[in-house]
């Protein structure tokens, strides 16, 4: 790891194609500042991106990366973690990717507890696809696949996290840039799944999430007497119906990896030129 | 062919048939004998008919005939479902005791020999050993030294302590002495010991040692029959090597965490059955473009959708050769022995490797499951060599760079092959995406690199086929008029096979095709014969079609689909009356 690591040294030459406006900037550069903040440099960093809005994120950052298969962001950048432990390791999604096409691997993800980072950007619609209802969207959103809105409650991704036994969950908000780097960056350095769902509002197609709402509606639990390693207090404001907090949920301070539970801990890369020398022993169970 | 003789043990899952067939199975390769094992099992954890049969021999044995000389049968279903394998002489084992067994039949050829597994079991320690009485009394019957059982019995038993592995000599013996003292018959069966030392072992585990021999260092699966052997070998085993097994929530999930893996640089495996293929076609292209090493391991089962589980087929074939959306190289190949699953799994990982593209290692039901002996020497870890391919480093990196020093994962080559770097390389940092890119990995959509794009991959198959021996494995007179040409578990029933043949006066050149793509060119041969006949365990004939393909001509097939294996007298008789009927040009199964 080098010291000098800038976070602009973590963005690419290609210019983003997001809208003028969208929140995924912000959140990015949240994400940038937050790798670079913790002391990781592009070439041990590895990002992993699914399909829509937030799957170019890939493309805009520098580090090795992946642009995966739509909701499947997570278990691929497990299979990083694991096959090399030394690499950091930070997945990004949206909330269609991550909460309907993802939600199973998303819940087996937080339970797993991986030592990586989960940004998700969660503008609470469909934008890539040009504006439909997503796993988040309000009951009564109307879009042009939901013309009287979805008629569901919205999935709450603190609370599946929260079941699934996650240990660190954390909110933030794209153009709150100092306070979402900070979050970002605490999942990072948190030892296991560090989750944080970021509200990152789609100008386009959403008038209902906006910027304007969430700066009214944002609770600062910085600003609270929340603790965040005080399961019942977690709980209670994760269950909280209608909130819109900020700053880190829950977090488990006895959090133990899955590397370190499951004794994995080699660089898979490195393989023997032959067979193991003393595989002859695998021959020889088979007395 | 050698005198061989056929044991079985049947009843309902739940019986412990399995375990129970394995020692006897154990015991008899611990005396230096040729074993081939079969298993006729339900999709059910209890009840049902379930069984393990057991062929040996002094020679080498490869498939399984139709023909049985000792069964132990703990239900009278066990005698009905094997009621044409018993021959005249056979003997039937069972339990007059067990209330279902009160009124068994046995037909009056056959020796029925009525022993008190469950009392004699009790005597010595407890009823659970019933099954081990049982093989005492085969041992009386076979006239097969006891205390090669009793070394298997050490081996299932010892880390029970000795008190059990003591209790279970104890049923074995009074098993053997009951039938010597209440029957006073002249089986006529001597079953030869010999000095060899054999390895017992069935196709998944044969692919789990290849692949830790072949250095894969991480797995990820879903449980699924007949793949989950493949899970279980590896899991406690991968470990001593650095290596990790992840059960996933899905198919989905298994294989995007094998991706993962291999894209840090781990050489990565999956393993799955028909079904799970399906799901995981989505990011097979997403592999295949991506041009991610990764070997995907589909032990077939009869289909389609969740089929017949616990059966046998080769319908798979179109799957992988065709399955997913677009349009990119992915290799097939196809072990036609339990030996072989081993050193095909080892190539695949280096072929993932050093094309760069997914690899299909396929077995069928019946080369996973069923276990055959082999000297130790037919795993010779020393031959097994591991190429990684294009990797490069530090001090290479700066040749696959464009003047401002970024790496070129995608780089046009004329064998098509790219370089690859590993997270942690200074120098290679890259993306890598399922959608059309350039030499750098970005998303492109412009003509002239889509088209280098595609061409590159395409060109990898080229170079492979220069560069790898992608041969068939000859049996045969090379001369003879009839050519016969399978895949899979096929060739040891064909193998055995082609002496029945002989005695019929019929020569056979026989070609097994490990290669399914790329494959080797067959049309010269096909040219050659008078006459081709394909056999596969399918019913629309997946690989003649291919064969058809290549040569241009049409061939006989033989399909069998009923969910069982060829058997080797079986498919003799077969192969003779496809010969014999001018008149179709395919013999379709009976069922």
């Amino acid at each position: 790891m080098s010291s000098d690591v800038r976070f602009t040294d973590f963005k690419s030459d290609a210019q983003p194609t997001w809208c003028p406006g969208c929140g995924d900037f912000g959140t990015m550069n949240g994400m940038m500042k937050a790798l670079a903040e913790t002391g990781n440099s592009p070439d041990e960093t590895f990002v992993v991106a699914g399909i829509g809005c937030s799957g170019k994120i890939g493309t805009y950052m520098r580090s090795y990366a992946i642009h995966g298969v739509h909701g499947r962001a997570l278990p691929v950048g497990a299979g990083v973690k694991l096959a090399n432990p030394d690499i950091e390791v930070m997945v990004a999604g949206g909330d269609g990717d991550g909460y309907s096409i993802g939600a199973g691997h998303f819940v087996h993800a937080v339970r797993r507890n991986v030592d990586m980072t989960y940004v998700v950007m969660d503008n609470r619609i469909y934008g890539l696809t040009k504006g439909q209802a997503s796993p988040t969207s309000r009951e009564d959103f109307e879009t042009s696949t939901t013309p009287e809105g979805p008629q569901q409650p919205p999935v709450n991704p603190l609370a599946l996290a929260f079941a699934a036994s996650g240990t660190f969950i954390a909110q933030s908000f794209s153009t709150d840039a100092q306070r979402h780097a900070e979050i970002v960056k605490q999942a990072v350095e948190h030892d296991g799944f560090g989750f944080v769902n970021v509200f990152s509002p789609c100008v386009t197609f959403n008038d209902v999430d906006t910027y304007d709402y969430f700066r009214d509606h944002i609770v600062d639990l910085q600003d609270t007497d929340h603790d965040p390693t005080d399961y019942e207090d977690a709980r209670s404001r994760i269950l909280d119906p209608g909130s819109e907090y900020q700053g880190v949920l829950y977090r488990d301070e006895d959090s133990v990896p899955y590397e370190e539970s499951h004794g994995v801990d080699a660089d898979m890369s490195d393989i023997p030129d032959g067979a193991p020398e003393d595989a002859m022993d695998l021959v020889r169970e088979f007395y | 062919m050698p005198a061989d003789f056929n044991w079985a043990i049947g009843g309902e899952a739940g019986d412990g048939i399995d375990s129970t067939g394995k020692i006897f199975a154990q015991a008899l390769s611990r005396a230096g004998r040729h074993v081939f094992t079969s298993k006729d099992f339900a999709s059910r954890i209890r009840g049902g008919y379930t069984a393990y049969k057991v062929r040996t021999s002094v020679e080498q044995v490869q498939s399984v005939v139709d023909r049985l000389d000792v069964l132990i049968a703990l239900t009278q279903r066990t005698i009905d479902e094997n009621l044409d394998e018993l021959h005249e002489g056979s003997v039937i084992i069972y339990d007059g005791e067990r209330t279902t067994m009160q009124d068994v039949e046995i037909p009056e050829e056959m020796i029925g020999l009525d022993v008190p597994l469950k009392s004699l079991a009790e005597d010595a320690g407890g009823a659970i050993m019933r099954n081990v009485v049982a093989l005492g009394a085969a041992c009386a019957v076979s006239d097969f030294p006891i205390e090669n059982l009793n070394s298997a019995l050490e081996k299932r038993f010892g880390d029970k302590g000795a008190a059990i592995v003591e209790n279970n000599m104890a049923a074995a013996r009074k098993g053997r002495d009951y039938v010597r003292d209440e029957y006073d018959y002249e089986f006529g069966y001597d079953l030869e010991c010999t000095d060899e030392n054999y390895v017992l072992l069935n196709g998944d585990e044969a692919i789990g040692m290849g692949a830790i021999a072949g250095g894969c260092r991480f797995y990820a699966g879903y449980p699924i029959t007949p793949a989950t052997d493949v899970m279980e070998y590896l899991t406690g085993r991968i470990e001593r090597y650095g290596g990790h097994v992840v059960q996933a929530e899905d198919e989905l999930a298994a294989i995007n965490l094998a991706l993962g893996a291999a894209r840090a640089g781990a050489r990565s495996m999956t393993a799955t059955s028909g079904p799970g293929i399906d799901l995981m076609a989505e990011t097979f292209g997403l592999v295949a473009t991506s041009e991610t090493p990764l070997v995907i391991c589909n032990v077939m089962r009869s289909g389609p959708s969740t089929g017949m589980p616990t059966k046998q087929e080769q319908g798979d074939l179109n799957a992988m050769l065709y399955g997913g959306h677009g349009e990119v190289p992915r290799f097939v190949l196809a072990p036609t022995t339990i030996a072989e699953c081993f050193h095909k799994t080892v190539e695949a990982f280096n072929l993932a490797e050093k094309y760069q593209l997914p690899v299909y290692l396929t077995a069928d039901l019946s080369l996973a499951v069923t276990e055959q002996t082999y000297p130790p020497e037919e795993f010779d870890m020393d031959a097994v060599e591991i190429d990684r391919g294009k990797v490069v480093d530090e001090e290479t990196v700066g040749e696959w760079q464009d003047e401002q020093g970024r790496f070129k994962p995608h780089a046009i080559t004329d064998d098509g092959v790219s370089p690859r770097t590993f997270p942690g390389t200074e120098g290679g940092v890259h993306m890598s995406t399922g959608l059309e890119h350039d030499e750098l990995g970005r998303r492109t959509e412009e003509t002239g690199m889509r088209i280098k794009q595609v061409d590159k991959r395409s060109r990898k198959v080229e170079t492979a086929k220069e560069r790898e021996p992608f041969e068939a494995r000859e049996f045969g007179d090379p001369d003879a008029e009839t050519l016969v040409i399978s895949w899979g578990s096929n060739e040891g029933a064909m193998v055995e096979a082609m002496d029945f043949l002989k005695e019929e006066g019929i020569d056979v050149r026989f070609l097994s095709v490990p290669y399914v793509f790329p494959r080797p060119d067959l049309t010269e041969v096909i040219e050659d014969a008078e006459e081709t006949v394909v056999v596969e365990c399918n019913a629309t004939g997946q690989f003649a079609d291919l064969i058809e393909h290549d040569a241009l001509t049409r061939v006989k097939r033989l399909n069998k689909y009923d969910g069982v294996r060829y058997k080797a007298d079986e498919l003799a008789e077969r192969i003779a009356a496809t010969l014999a009927d001018d008149g179709g040009e395919t013999e379709e199964a009976t069922t």
